[in-house]
């Protein structure tokens, strides 16, 4: 796995300080080329992973990258997956059952699911599953994708329910299907270990909030340390900054003077805070 | 423990079987819901003990306290079977379509001693917290006008299969999203004595208002308007934002931040920086044993559990509060068809009309007398 990934936050007015700043974002990058434009500089600066999620303009980058594959050469996708506001709304706008139709390319193999009562239903929730992934991986055709991430609303939704089978049938799934690394995104750290050990998933690799100021990390930052030095699995750091509310040199300093953390993932907007960061980076994982 | 009922798996019920479902105080000891196959999808990989029929749950299951999500046209008849056996209650927002509901069964809960909670959960919000501790610390001084806005993307298109579309079942933009931004303005400034120039406006839907604008009279003069949209898909989720300017200064909070410009020499009591200050939520975030889609949600239904355990009777968001959202939103009903009327926010409480006369129309002129 590299050691630093670029997020995709920034571009789709998801600002965890400030609603008026993730509007100023929306705008500047309803144009795809200024999305384009930065992750041109991310990557020229040597960082090699997109980290992003199944956002439907997600497309439009994929689409980019393919055309242009001696540019973009050793660019990584890390698919996040599913862009949970898209399936929320739905359920709202037609019900739980109608937007699961939606989703699904085989309309009428769910029909008949629905309609065969309990017993069909039961059997057949991991072939729909599924399918639902594959309908998310549709943009990174011919892209290479070797991590594929259950999104945290999604992950730490069937945490909370207790459904722990669901992440072995993502696991397997994105193993046999796409030859990638299951990876799991959670604000949730040490509860998620327990429940991926339960069900047999041994190092996983699972990215989580980790910042010196503790922010929305649950369990408390001295529980996170603890599981991050003494548990096995791939741990990738995110929300380092705290959107902001830490200072950078102070921020990559903290995550990287833990050892035990393989990657970290941030998003940035402007050319200089992508090099910086990156720099900030390279800096304390070679100092360590 | 506090032994757990969840009736309604919709969007909000299963995020608050998440969250009850992981709580250390609470113990889910049973899911209701009309849909057979989104049960038996549950119980198979939870072992959960599901029912169709709320009442065999209410029955048969040793209950401490229910969690009710469903849509809002249940709320009154649940929240009452509930009550008659004693449980603790947390309901989700509005919480009755019907005023005289609402204040009844906000009577019943405290004669029966209960906990009571409505699912308002930006009164959850650190960022509406500290924004209430300023305007009680007085920092903008007599507040003389307040706006409250709230806008997302629920009702994209001209059609709609779920009863959210449907009026006489809560959906609408006023049951839906307006009854937020009415219920933080009255938990951040007092319930607002009348309103007038209500608009719903439908822009999709062919039964119910996608928008609605109204203003409100506070007793002390102090005005306020609502505006509220669930057809603006710009933000990604619901986003409700609040300003209030005072003699002192002004205000703008949202979920993420606290906007403050409080006047040089304004002489207030309040720590608040003078000029422009900017805090947000990373100043005031609470840590949640559990997260999902925000703090807030945890925070409320750990307020009820705690208040259960700890046999507390006061509650940051209770039906009486709600009844308070509720009969604005009624008074606004009423206003939408005579706009330039004003109408009381009282005048929807049953207690009070069944003392006039001759129904609606001398609702609204007594008002104006």
């Amino acid at each position: 796995m590299e050691r630093i990934l670029f997020g995709d936050n920034q571009f789709f007015g998801i600002n965890h300080m400030s609603e008026e700043k993730a509007r100023a974002q929306a705008i500047r990058f309803a144009d795809i080329r200024e999305i384009i434009d930065l992750l041109d500089v991310a990557y020229d600066s040597g960082i090699r992973v997109f980290m992003c999620t199944t956002h439907d303009r997600i497309a439009e980058i994929c689409a980019h990258v393919r055309s242009h594959p001696e540019r973009y050469s050793s660019l990584e996708f890390y698919p996040c997956m599913p862009y949970a506001h898209k399936y929320a709304n739905a359920v709202t706008e037609h019900g739980m059952i109608e937007a699961l139709k939606r989703f699904l390319p085989a309309e009428g193999a769910f029909s008949a699911l629905v309609r065969g009562g309990v017993s069909v239903a039961t059997r057949d929730v991991e072939g729909m599953a599924r399918l639902l992934i594959d309908a998310e991986m549709k943009m990174f055709s011919g892209l290479r994708t070797p991590v594929i991430f259950l999104q945290n609303v999604v992950t730490d939704l069937l945490l909370g329910m207790g459904i722990k089978g669901a992440f072995r049938i993502f696991a397997d799934h994105v193993r046999e299907r796409y030859n990638a690394e299951p990876g799991f995104i959670t604000m949730n750290l040490p509860r998620l270990l327990d429940v991926l050990e339960e069900v047999g998933i041994v190092d996983p690799i699972v990215c989580a909030n980790i910042n010196k100021l503790g922010f929305r990390m649950c369990g408390g930052i001295d529980l996170y340390e603890k599981v991050i030095a003494s548990r096995r699995f791939r741990p990738i750091a995110m929300s380092v900054l705290a959107s902001g509310a830490i200072e950078p040199r102070e921020a990559i300093e903290y995550v990287c003077r833990q050892k035990s953390i393989r990657s970290i993932v941030f998003g940035a907007s402007s050319k200089s805070n992508i090099l910086n960061t990156k720099r900030l980076i390279d800096e304390y994982s070679v100092a360590g | 423990m506090v032994n757990v009922g969840l009736i309604g798996l919709g969007k909000m019920g299963l995020s608050h079987l998440a969250i009850v479902n992981t709580h250390p105080a609470a113990r889910l000891v049973g899911v209701c819901d009309a849909a057979g196959y989104v049960c038996s999808v549950l119980h198979k990989y939870t072992g959960i003990d599901v029912f169709s029929d709320y009442r065999e749950m209410l029955d048969n299951k040793p209950l401490d306290a229910v969690v009710i999500a469903t849509p809002s046209r249940f709320h009154g008849e649940m929240v009452r079977e509930a009550l008659l056996r004693g449980l603790h209650v947390f309901c989700e927002k509005p919480f009755c379509l019907d005023v005289a509901d609402g204040l009844e069964l906000a009577e019943l809960a405290e004669r029966k001693g209960v906990v009571n909670q409505v699912g308002y959960h930006n009164r959850f919000v650190g960022a509406f917290n500290e924004a209430k501790r300023l305007l009680d610390a007085q920092a903008l001084g007599r507040i003389h006008h307040v706006r409250a806005e709230a806008y997302g993307p629920v009702v994209l298109r001209p059609k709609g299969a779920t009863w959210r579309a449907r009026g006489g079942e809560g959906g609408g933009c006023l049951y839906d999203y307006a009854c937020h931004a009415i219920d933080i303005v009255n938990y951040l400034v007092g319930r607002p004595d009348a309103v007038s120039g209500t608009v719903l406006n439908r822009i999709f839907s062919r039964d119910v208002d996608d928008e609605v604008y109204a203003t409100m009279h506070f007793a002390d003069g102090m005005t306020g308007t609502i505006a509220a949209n669930w057809s603006d898909d710009s933000s990604r989720r619901m986003s409700t934002q609040v300003a209030l300017w005072g003699t002192n200064g002004r205000m703008v909070v949202d979920r993420q931040d606290v906007k403050t410009f409080i006047r040089a020499a304004a002489g207030s009591a309040a720590e608040a920086k003078e000029g422009w200050d900017v805090r947000h939520t990373t100043d005031f975030h609470r840590d949640v044993w559990f997260y999902l889609r925000g703090e807030e949600y945890s925070a409320q239904l750990d307020h009820f559990f705690r208040s259960i355990v700890e046999g507390r009777r006061e509650n940051i968001s209770s039906f009486a509060s709600a009844v308070q959202t509720d009969c604005v939103v009624s008074a606004m009903l009423q206003n939408a068809g005579d706009a330039w009327r004003r109408v009381d926010s009282a005048s929807t409480d049953p207690a009070q009309s069944r003392t006039g006369s001759g129904g609606l129309l001398s609702l609204v002129t007594g008002a104006l007398r």
